[in-house]
Formats: C-alpha cells, sequence, structure tokens
C-alpha cells in the first residue's frame, strides 16, 4: 500500500523565503492535524493542508518527506492514526475509498497505473460514478437505459481522450501506451469521474518534456474550466507555473506554505532540500 | 454406442458448465479459487438428499446453489481483506473438509457407501410425439445459435488472418462439423426418447443450462458490471480509487460462479446417479482449471471449447489400449499395451504434457489472445 520507493535525484529548487501569508479562500478540502505511524517510524506528523476552491494547489518536500503517505490519507487508501479530514465541509477519514471516490475527490498514482487488458476507451467509461450497469440486476432489468447510458459515456470518454490527444489510441489495450500516454489516461480518467478535487501524484515524473508541457496545459485548461487540482511534483518548472499556493512538507511536518515565489526563496525550505 | 454418446455429452456439459463457473471468478475476476470442486459436492449433496425427502427437484437444486453462493460470502468474507494468495490456501482446504464431512458424516450422507436411489429428472416422462418434436425444436435453436457463434467466430478470425489459415481456425472448423455429429446424435436419442428417458432427459436439461449460463455469463463480461470485474482483475486500487467497492464486486462474483458450479454438481448427481466423496476430490477443480487454462482465460467461448477437448481426449485415450492390444495380436512388433491398472495414470500424465506443449507454444490458450501476454502492467 505505501509507496514510499526511493525517488531518483533530481535538481532542486532555488533559494526559497517563508511567508505564512497567501491567498485565503473557501476550502473545498482540509486536513488538520494528521498522524500515521508505521510501527516506529512517524510517516507523517500533524500534518495539516488546506485546497481552496478553484486552485491549483502544490504539495513539494524532500524525498521520504511523506507526501505521497498523505495523499494515502487524504485519499483514505490508508488510515490516519490521529486527525480529521473534511471535504466539501464533510469529513471522509472514516469511508472507504471507494466511498472517497463518490465523494469527488479522485486521485492518480505515482507509478502510473493502467488496466493493461482493457482497452484505453474502456478505461475511460470505468471511471464513471453511478452507472446503472454496475448493479448485477440491471444488466438484466434496464438493458435499454444502460444502453443509452454507455452510448453517452462513449461520447464523453471520446471527448476528454480527443483533448488529451488519445482518441486514436480509444480501441488499443491500455498497457500499449508510453509512460507519459499513460499519465494523461490516468488524468483523462480521473476527469471522467466528474470530481470536485483531483489529487495528480507527480504527473510530470519521468516523462518526456514535450509531454510535460501537454500535461501541464491540460491541467491549466481544466483548472480554468472550474476542476480544482492538489498536486505532489518534484519537477519545480511544473511547480513554479502551475500553482497558486504551494506547501512544503519536511519528515512528516508542515514546513512553509505559500505562493511559489515566496516558497522559492524561503531559508527553511532550502535548507530542508539542501541540508544546513 | 448411442448411450455412450448421449452420457460423453452430458459430461461435457456438466464439466463445461463447472468451468464456466470458474472462468468468471478467475478469467474475468482474477480470484484464485482451488477449491471450486466444493460447489460441486455442496450442489450435488443438497440436491439429492432434499430430494430424496421428496423436495421437488427445482427447489432442491436451488437450495444447493444458494448454499455454494453462501458458502462463496463466507470464505470471501474471512479472505477478501487479505492478499490474493490466501483465497487459494483457504478454497482448497474448505473443499478438502466438505469433502471429508461428506466422508465422514453418515447419518447424512452415509460416508463411503454414497446416495443411490434418488430421484432424477424426467424418469417419469414418457412424451408424446409431439413434445418429443418440441424438444428437438429446443435442441436445434440451441444448436443453430452455437453453430452460428462459431461461423461467425471463423469469419472474423479469417478476415483478421487476411485470408490465410492457421491451426486454430482449422481445429474450430473441425469441431463446427463434429457439432453437427453431435447434433445428430442428440436429435436421434430425442426422436427415441422413451428408450431411456432420464439419459436422454438430462442430456437436454444440461445442454440447455450450459447454453443459459454461457449467454448470461457473456452478457455480464460485457456489460459495465463485468467491466468492474476486469477492472479489479488488472489493478484493484485504480477500481478502489475509481469509486468501485472491490470487496462487495469480487463476493458476487464468488457468489455466482459458486451457484454456477453447485448447478452443475446436481447435474453430475444425476448423470452419475450416485453420490460418493470420493468423486469430489481436490482433481476435479484441476479439471475445471485444466479446461479454462486450455480455452484461454477470460473467454466462455474458450471454456466450452476446452472442455469439449479434455473430455474428447479422455474417451477417445480410453479405447486406445484396446486398439495397441488388437493390434498387437495382428502384428507382433508392435509392443503390448500396458496394463489396465496404469493405464488412467498414463492418461493423466499426458494431459500434463500437453498443457506444457501449449503453454509453450500458445500460452494464451486456444481462443484466448497473443496481445494481451506481452502487455506490461
Amino acid at each position: 500500500m505505501v509507496d514510499e520507493r526511493p525517488e531518483s535525484t533530481r535538481t532542486q529548487a532555488e533559494p526559497m523565503e517563508f511567508s505564512a501569508a497567501g491567498s485565503r479562500s473557501l476550502s473545498l478540502l482540509a486536513a488538520r492535524g494528521l498522524v500515521k505511524r508505521f510501527g516506529s517510524l512517524l510517516a507523517v506528523d500533524r500534518a495539516t493542508i488546506e485546497v481552496a476552491q478553484g486552485s491549483i494547489t502544490g504539495l513539494i518536500g524532500p524525498n521520504g518527506a511523506g507526501k505521497t503517505t498523505l495523499f494515502n490519507l487524504l485519499s483514505n487508501f490508508l488510515r490516519p492514526d490521529a486527525g480529521e479530514v473534511l471535504f466539501d465541509g464533510r469529513p471522509i477519514h472514516r469511508l472507504d475509498p471507494h466511498q472517497v471516490a463518490h465523494q469527488g475527490l479522485v486521485r492518480t498514482f505515482q507509478v502510473a497505473r493502467v488496466l493493461s487488458r482493457l482497452s484505453v476507451l474502456e478505461n475511460m467509461l470505468l471511471a464513471t460514478q453511478q452507472q446503472t450497469g454496475e448493479k448485477f440486476w440491471n444488466v438484466w432489468l434496464r438493458a435499454g437505459q444502460i444502453t443509452r447510458e454507455e452510448r453517452a459515456e462513449r461520447d464523453r470518454a471520446m471527448d476528454i481522450l480527443h483533448s488529451v490527444g488519445l482518441a486514436e489510441k480509444a480501441h488499443d489495450y491500455a498497457g500499449c501506451l508510453s509512460g507519459g500516454q499513460r499519465k494523461l489516461l490516468e488524468m483523462g480518467r480521473a476527469l471522467m469521474t466528474n470530481p470536485k478535487l483531483i489529487l495528480l501524484d507527480e504527473p510530470a515524473a519521468g516523462v518526456n518534456p514535450t509531454l510535460i508541457n501537454q500535461i501541464c496545459d491540460r491541467i491549466l485548461h481544466w483548472n480554468q474550466a472550474g476542476m480544482t487540482f492538489l498536486i505532489i511534483e518534484h519537477n519545480m518548472d511544473v511547480v513554479m507555473s502551475l500553482c497558486d499556493r504551494v506547501w512544503v512538507l519536511a519528515e512528516g511536518r508542515n514546513l512553509a506554505v505559500g505562493k511559489p515565489q515566496e516558497i522559492q526563496t524561503n531559508p527553511q525550505v532550502l535548507e530542508a532540500y539542501l541540508g544546513k | 454406442m448411442i448411450n455412450y454418446l448421449v452420457s460423453l455429452i452430458i459430461v461435457t456439459a456438466i464439466y463445461a458448465l463447472f468451468s464456466l463457473g470458474l472462468n468468471l471468478q478467475w478469467g474475468l475476476t482474477g480470484l484464485i479459487n482451488f477449491g471450486h470442486v466444493a460447489s460441486m459436492t455442496l450442489g450435488a449433496y443438497t440436491t439429492v438428499l432434499l430430494s430424496a425427502r421428496a423436495v421437488p427437484l427445482p427447489v432442491a437444486v436451488l437450495c444447493g446453489a444458494l448454499l455454494a453462493a453462501l458458502l462463496g460470502v463466507l470464505i470471501g468474507f474471512f479472505t477478501l481483506r487479505l492478499r490474493e494468495d490466501y483465497l487459494s490456501i483457504v478454497t482448497i482446504g474448505v473443499s478438502e473438509v466438505i469433502r471429508l464431512v461428506a466422508l465422514n458424516e453418515e447419518w447424512l450422507t452415509r460416508g463411503a457407501f454414497g446416495v443411490q436411489n434418488f430421484p432424477l429428472p424426467l424418469a417419469q416422462f414418457r412424451p408424446t410425439l409431439f413434445s418429443r418434436l418440441v424438444m428437438i425444436g429446443i435442441f436445434t435453436l440451441i444448436a443453430i445459435w452455437a453453430m452460428g457463434q462459431v461461423v461467425r467466430w471463423l469469419q472474423q478470425r479469417y478476415q483478421k488472418l487476411n485470408g490465410a489459415i492457421d491451426g486454430t481456425l482449422i481445429l474450430v472448423a473441425l469441431l463446427g462439423l463434429g457439432g453437427l455429429w453431435v447434433y445428430w446424435i442428440a436429435v436421434t436419442s430425442l426422436y427415441r426418447f422413451n428408450d431411456n428417458p432420464a439419459r436422454n432427459g438430462l442430456m437436454l436439461i444440461a445442454v440447455i443450462l450450459t447454453a443459459i449460463a454461457f449467454w448470461m455469463l457473456e452478457r455480464l463480461a460485457y456489460s459495465p458490471w463485468g467491466r468492474v470485474l476486469k477492472a479489479i482483475r488488472e489493478d484493484e486500487e485504480v477500481a478502489k480509487a475509481l469509486g468501485k467497492d472491490v470487496f462487495w464486486y469480487k463476493q458476487q462474483s464468488l457468489m455466482l460462479g459458486n451457484a454456477i458450479a453447485a448447478i452443475a454438481g446436481s447435474l453430475l448427481a444425476w448423470q452419475l446417479t450416485s453420490v460418493y466423496p470420493s468423486t469430489f476430490e481436490p482433481l476435479t477443480t484441476f479439471y475445471a482449471w485444466i479446461i479454462v487454462v486450455l480455452g484461454g482465460a477470460g473467454n466462455n467461448a474458450g471454456t466450452i471449447l476446452g472442455a469439449v477437448i479434455l473430455w474428447a481426449y479422455f474417451e477417445i485415450t480410453r479405447f486406445l489400449p484396446n486398439l495397441i492390444q488388437a493390434l498387437h495380436g495382428a502384428m507382433p512388433f508392435i509392443p503390448p499395451t500396458i496394463d489396465p491398472a496404469r493405464e488412467g495414470a498414463v492418461r493423466l500424465m499426458f494431459i500434463g504434457l500437453l498443457l506444457m506443449l501449449l503453454m509453450m507454444l500458445r500460452p494464451q490458450g486456444i481462443l484466448g489472445k497473443k496481445e494481451e501476454l506481452t502487455l506490461g502492467r
């Protein structure tokens, strides 16, 4: 479950300066005092994070800072030992992962996970929430409605696939896609669930520069259309160009929060990344 | 001869049905069930014990299916939250427990003596010419539908190969022709239904039930419900992240697969006209696995094809020792056959060899898609 594999070393950010001031607006997601222990290891220690409605919020930190663990706590793939997560004003930390998705919070994975032996289109169609045909008896009792829904969802899926540039691959196995294309498919699939918030775990990791631009372009495009994002990312260019607000995590604890420019010049953040 | 062939049709249909249940659980959902025979045991015993106490046969069969589904819920409840290999260990254990209970609880099952003298379906049925023609009609409809499937598959395959012909194509075409022969045997025996009502009736029932199960499972596999099962097979974390209740879908898959296996168990009891615990050893589970792997995992048509091939193999090799013996008599340079006691073991050995060859030459199974094996995670 815990995806804390060693991350490859990357070029780190320029010096940063701490400033607690930041734009405050209505929080879509608010987590307070989250704690997660693995045996004697304190992976997340009283971490707090807020994601404003309509924002692109970044989550950065050195390797092993507990970012992915925090993601797993937010999406309930792991249960927190303490603390609470409010999504859209409702507590969600007692729900099962699939119920979290029903609430409109959907995640992607650090290493893109696609359903290899399903087609790209089937990957997309799976994501739609509350499908009539997903109930056993409805397959027999509501065949007409299922056919209509499938047709409508197919159109919607093809629109999204067009927008991420995978429309030509719609009928190929998802397992044939390259790493970057898988990231795009995962994002498209997340969008297919009609969420309120998408958690992206390193959308640019292991992706070639051209495709990184395409991915960033899509995130901005969907954000302008009203979608909220929370992004873990190591590529500082990506963080700086996308995020409205950045949270910095080190050794499981909050280190800083602020606008990207402020974070970039924060001495504490710099110290956490490079050491004293 | 015709009675023997009718029995062969029944056994093949029973094992096809049994394996379709496993194909739902493993081929579609990725659940490794090494105790599939447990449901068959429950189905067979429930049906014969209840019907011997004057419960109507359809009700008895339904009770067996419900009991097997319940077993699926129980096993699933305790193992599905654990890692997937636990399910395989628990299921093989449970299937042995159930067989040993049947062996030892003599007050209920008469233990190793087995249960005989239970009612058989349609045994008292003496159809008029008109009823027999209706039965032939039903059978003909199923046969036409099945042949339609085969012909459509052949066309698609032929187009995909751009007019070339390969081994699979020939095999399926030959089996299609064999199907015509089987159809002729079945129609003849249905016409002479009153020669052996229980046997001929069972053939009709087994074929109809297998056809219904195939149709249902095909429809489910290509529905959004089936898509969720396939997603769980591929990566259940993704299914969870996309809001699917993975635990509940696995439970449904176990329940339905088990219920289908239980119905196959009822049919097996009627076919054997006696039920012994030794019928339900783990080997039976692995016949189903051979059948599913042979045909191509996740492929319902492949599963039926696998059952046909396995039983054709068993029945053809049954005559082989006699044939060799006869040849030895005529031409002494041909070595005499092995003794009958070892002959069964040799046949199983060759199944193993065939499976190894299949895995080397065609690891995706006969109807499986080769592309699927080359895909990375």
